[in-house]
């Protein structure tokens, strides 16, 4: 019995690692050993030609400040959004639906909706000209108004990918056990301090996975940019595409991947090191 | 029961052993021109009927068709028999990808295309590598409501850059928008417009004179120009949209990409030529031709494609349904749709203009015409986006395309002087 239960799990395992080693270990492989190669042989070139190239570090600034903005306003509005979903009692479930509704929505997509809204004859424009608050279409995404491109591509993205952390948060606020709350009540505890001091700890382990999650992938954010911002708002990942398929220089556009990569990394082993679980605090 | 078996196995051999045969004779023809389902649409239904055997006509944008041809050709095993493409994204698959087809050249000779064309058809090399398939330029559109700010004394059909920003100037300062439109979009072509129409046009050459005081006096009017364009112009990729919206009134785009504004609303815009700068009227045409990618499984399909595709009755069809222009000798008939009249008027005015300055395609930049392209496209964002110092960023630019010209070691081509080795920054 125990020797053929030692062998099971690597046997079910193992399609997933195959379908991985071959579809993400060796182009990852790849791409690090075309980064590393160019022209001049094998070296640094690419990344000094990424490094020195004008629009290098407005993209690792404009990233870093829509990940920075970004990433808590989706956990705090996510967590609202959960403990509210707790307090229904009838309808719960079509609350759910509609509120996860954009994660069925390809970045693209959801990109090309927002740009119908801001753009210079967008609803946004319709609505404030109606309301007699402009004159005429006025221009929110050009790089003219900086400030205004940026919260439409902070709203765009809030509205797109909050919902994946509220799936993670309500997955793990179900498995709090409500004795807890109902004890703390007893005692007491006002809803602040029961959130604080119940919700909030026993709902780490679902945070750490949401916020990795999330990090990494506002590290990689393009496509909502792309369609909103276009060149005016360059970001990392944008950056790659632009070198992979406008310039055609795969070399730089690997470098933009491995130093993408680099970035989620160590935001991963952050996240995983500030938000260390004991297992005795799990619920 | 076994017998059934057996049935079932015998149709399932004959079907199959049917779609390998059928497989075999099909001509794979995979192309980056006429993308959109209307046009590749009138590609299988019109242009391609009457072809002896089966064609199946596969489009996919520029960066996948550079990426698939270069892996069939590391694979070793070729799927498709014939390429259709733009002069430059066929150019950094010689000689790796690309078949050369003299004898194929050889069959065309009789139909009238222009030496000029075939000689760009050899990519810098002696053999032919592409058959010139047809061609387009760039033209200006403006919406008619845009004519009555003109400048006094203006012919539209022959603008100065000084006349066409005084009269965007005139209709900022009278509507309150700014309505001149430029494709600096992401995947806009406005590295075309430095390269064929604003170099050209101010310094007479593209290459040498790229930071000299004609260059900087150029880059001083485009600045100008820019304080009454649109704001928008950085997210443009294809004017026709911004066209129709109205949210743009005059507009410079390539052929293809404004024909959808001018075919619904061919009674709302005008077309005419590129302005002129000191040095004349720049202007550039766009190639797109026909090759056979090396190790192709149906050769002789390929080159029936070819000599269909240039006969000048599908020229002809072409330009009708799908606005690009013959390369054979062939005259255009009297009935074209409204649009591609629009289209066809601006064309010759801009080739028949005294002042013309044609400028051809790069030849011999390899895999590095992005790059070329992004020296341009770089030297206007900091000189006119974030309103550098001219003089500064064009020294340093030229540093950057001075070497991109000797590590490609491309030579000059028009509207600069031949050279003698690799083109080179004066």
């Amino acid at each position: 019995m125990t020797s053929r239960a030692s062998w099971i799990p690597y046997a079910l395992i193992a399609p997933a690692v195959l379908f991985l080693a071959a579809f993400f270990i060796v182009p990852l492989v790849q791409t690090i050993w075309l980064s590393f190669s160019s022209e001049e042989g094998v070296g640094l070139a690419n990344y000094a030609r990424m490094a020195g190239d004008l629009n290098f570090s407005l993209a690792i600034r404009n990233t870093f400040l829509l990940t920075a903005i970004v990433v808590p306003l989706q956990v705090a509005l996510a967590l609202l959004m959960a403990v509210m979903l707790t307090k229904i009692e009838r309808g719960r479930d079509l609350v759910l639906w509609v509120l996860t509704i954009p994660l069925g929505i390809s970045d693209l997509a959801a990109g090309l909706a927002w740009l119908a809204i801001l753009q210079n004859t967008g609803y946004l424009n319709s609505a404030l000209y109606g309301l007699g608050l402009i004159p005429g279409p006025t221009g929110w995404l050009t790089q003219e108004t900086p400030v205004a491109l940026f919260i439409g591509i902070v709203l765009a993205e809030l509205w797109r990918a909050t919902a994946i952390v509220l799936v993670i948060v309500v997955a793990g606020i179900q498995l709090i056990p409500k004795e807890f709350a109902e004890a703390a009540e007893i005692f007491g505890a006002r809803p602040w301090t029961r959130f604080r001091k119940i919700t909030l700890p026993l709902l780490k382990p679902s945070l750490q996975s949401a916020l990795i999650l999330r990090t990494v992938l506002a590290f990689e954010v393009f496509a909502v940019v792309y369609a909103l911002g276009g060149t005016n708002f360059p970001v990392l990942a944008g950056e790659a595409y632009t070198w992979q398929n406008i310039n055609q220089n795969y070399g730089v556009a690997a470098a933009y991947a491995v130093l993408i990569m680099a970035i989620s990394l160590a935001a991963t082993a952050l996240y995983l090191s500030i938000l260390r679980v004991r297992p005795e605090q799990q619920p | 029961m076994q017998s059934a078996t057996l049935r079932a196995v015998a149709v399932a051999a004959v079907v199959f052993g049917s779609l390998t045969a059928a497989k075999a004779q099909d001509t794979i023809f995979y192309s980056t021109q006429l993308r959109p389902i209307e046009e590749a649409t009138k590609v299988r239904e019109v242009l391609l009927k009457g072809v002896p055997g089966k064609v199946t006509y596969v489009v996919d944008e520029p960066p996948a068709f550079a990426v698939r041809l270069k892996a069939e050709t590391q694979a070793g095993k070729r799927t498709i028999s014939l390429v259709g493409a733009l002069h430059g994204e066929l150019q950094p698959h010689v000689p790796d990808d690309l078949q050369p087809i003299e004898d194929v050249a050889a069959k065309v000779s009789n139909l009238g295309i222009p030496a000029n064309l075939m000689q760009l058809g050899k990519l810098g090399t002696d053999k032919q590598q592409y058959i010139p398939w047809m061609q387009a330029t760039y033209i200006m559109v403006a919406n008619k409501q845009a004519l009555q700010y003109l400048p006094a004394g203006a012919d539209i059909n022959a603008l100065t850059y000084e006349q066409l920003q005084q009269w965007a100037k005139a209709i900022a300062d009278r509507t309150g928008q700014r309505r001149l439109g430029w494709p600096a979009g992401p995947t806009g072509l406005m590295a075309r417009f430095f390269q064929g129409y604003f170099y050209p046009s101010f310094t007479g050459g593209v290459v040498t004179p790229f930071k000299s005081a004609d260059a900087e006096a150029g880059w001083n009017m485009m600045k100008q120009l820019w304080t009454v364009s649109s704001p928008n112009s950085t997210s443009y990729n294809f004017m026709q949209e911004p066209l129709l919206g109205g949210e743009i009134w005059i507009a410079w785009d390539h052929v293809a990409r404004v024909k959808e504004a001018l075919e619904a609303q061919p009674d709302q815009f005008v077309t005419f030529p590129a302005p002129a700068g000191p040095k004349g009227r720049g202007y550039m045409p766009v190639i797109a031709g026909l090759a056979i990618p090396k190790d192709a499984p149906n050769h002789d399909g390929a080159v029936a494609v070819i000599q269909h595709l240039t006969k000048p009755e599908t020229q002809i069809k072409t330009a009708q349904e799908v606005g690009f222009f013959p390369v054979v000798k062939a005259e255009l008939p009297a009935d074209l749709s409204p649009g591609v009249k629009l289209l066809s008027s601006a064309v010759s005015a801009t080739q028949n203009a005294k002042d013309a300055v044609v400028s051809l395609l790069p030849v011999g930049l390899g895999a590095k015409g992005g790059e070329f392209n992004k020296v341009y496209m770089d030297t206007f964002q900091r000189i006119v986006q974030r309103n550098e110092p001219v003089k500064a960023v064009l020294e340093d630019q030229a540093k950057v395309l001075d070497t991109l010209m000797k590590q490609t070691g491309a030579p000059c081509w028009a509207p600069d002087k031949p050279s003698q080795g690799a083109c080179i920054v004066d």
